[in-house]
């Protein structure tokens, strides 16, 4: 049963991440659309917030692990 | 000479690109030869090994992800389960138990034998030594942990070995790179993949995030750290079964550096914002407080926990995409299909080598630099 919900858990910490993701790499689309000459700023920006909630999304999975 | 330089570049290309196959090249072999056991074996006895050997194959391939991820004392290639016989090389293992004891873990036989070294009995358990006697008893708690003494453990094992490699590679290339600068300005041979990388790091990453006037003196450490954590990611790619950005310790000390060098190098405002929160109402300033400090303890977490994730992730993937070779029930269609995918995931691992790398160093730089950079005081605050 513990399995279970920990799979269960991990399920929802990915969908939350997905949706994080798919947030930011959609604004940065279009933001980079609006402003192409701003496209490595936005990068390097997207890039880190990405990796602040790939961060987040991690932890929650080894500490459900 | 009749092969030309292109083709020879060609091949060499093919060859690396190869060379990840040969690893599991045997122990592909292994399986085959299982197979063509069981067509020897009468129908009633098929029908009763095809329940129990995938339960007992998908058992195996779970131990071995999990010892690969594992640090040890020998670098194991493949094993010949038959025989009982592993191939690889030996590391040197150093005790400190009333006095030194540096021997060889070939000693050890892969666990399976005590070594005795000068009237001392040791025991591999799980890949930890432990001092035995000369029957090699291991006293168990009510846990199941063992109680037996462990030595204090200084042993080259696979990732010191790695960490030691590496290291001697980044000072053989850069000592090189910089003794070409007293040459001309222009490096030559392999400094100048390495000269773009430096400016990548000083122009992208530590100018924009500490800032013109303070980057020079972190150098060292970002670009330290960044080559440091690119080359193991890349290692930890050969087939040699190196994880050592994928563990838990290794990171643990990466950020720990960071988080020290962030807080030595912090200026007045720093602390001011942490403790005080300069623009708000005293009764905010003391629920802030709390919540600063803890926030400075938890960026070098997220830090440690994103590398060593993402790098274990990423070996647990490829490992388990070649597993489906053993436990699937079709060889013909089960290995095109793992070997596309594990390609296709290997390719995506060396972006992640570079990537977590890149932000390892691009977050270090960040934490660094909103602890020295001057406060702008637009605003009252």
């Amino acid at each position: 049963m513990e399995g279970t919900l920990n799979l269960i858990g991990a399920g929802l910490v990915v969908i939350g991440a997905g949706l994080g993701l798919g947030k930011i790499g959609g604004s940065a689309m279009d933001a980079i659309a609006r402003q192409p000459e701003a496209a490595g700023k936005i990068q390097t920006a997207m890039i880190i917030i990405a990796a602040l909630l790939e961060g987040l999304a991690f932890a929650a999975l080894i500490l459900g692990k | 000479m009749v092969i030309s330089k292109k083709p020879l570049h060609v091949i060499v290309a093919i060859a690396l690109a190869i060379l990840p196959l040969f690893s599991f090249a045997n122990v592909s072999n292994d399986s085959v030869k299982e197979e063509s056991h069981e067509v020897h074996a009468t129908a009633a006895e098929t029908h009763h090994e095809a329940a129990a050997e995938p339960q007992d194959k998908k058992v195996k391939v779970d131990a071995y992800i999990q010892h690969h991820l594992q640090d040890s004392y020998d670098f194991t290639f493949f094993s010949d389960e038959k025989e009982g016989k592993h191939y690889g090389f030996s590391l040197p293992v150093i005790l400190i138990d009333n006095g030194l004891k540096v021997f060889s873990s070939s000693k050890f036989h892969h666990g399976e034998t005590i070594a005795e070294v000068d009237g001392n009995y040791y025991k591999m358990y799980h890949g930890k030594i432990y001092k035995t006697d000369a029957l090699g008893t291991i006293e168990y708690d009510e846990a199941h942990h063992p109680t037996n003494v462990k030595p204090l453990d200084f042993s080259i094992t696979k990732n010191v070995f790695s960490m030691l490699f590496t290291s001697i590679l980044l000072l053989f290339m850069f000592i090189g790179l910089a003794k070409s600068y007293k040459k001309e300005p222009i490096p030559t041979g392999f400094g100048r993949v390495l000269e773009p990388l430096i400016l990548f790091i000083r122009e992208e990453i530590a100018i924009p995030n500490i800032g013109e006037k303070k980057y020079r003196k972190f150098m060292g450490y970002l670009l330290t750290v960044f080559f440091l954590i690119w080359l193991l990611n890349l290692l930890g790619m050969t087939p040699l079964g190196i994880n050592v950005t994928g563990n838990i310790s290794v990171t643990i000390c990466l950020a720990l550096f960071t988080y020290f060098i962030t807080q030595f190098s912090a200026n007045k405002d720093y602390w001011k914002h942490i403790f005080w929160m300069p623009g708000v109402p005293v009764p905010m300033k003391i629920i802030l407080m709390p919540i600063e400090i803890l926030g400075t303890l938890t960026k070098p977490f997220a830090l440690l926990i994103r590398l060593f994730a993402n790098i274990t992730a990423g070996h647990v993937v490829i490992m388990s995409l070649i597993a489906m070779i053993f436990v699937g029930k079709n060889l013909a269609t089960d290995l095109p299909i793992s070997l596309g995918l594990t390609l296709f995931i290997s390719i995506i691992e060396v972006l992640v080598a570079f990537l977590q790398a890149f932000i390892f160093t691009m977050l270090s730089s960040l934490f660094i630099g909103m602890a020295v950079q001057d406060h702008h005081h637009d605003d009252n605050h």
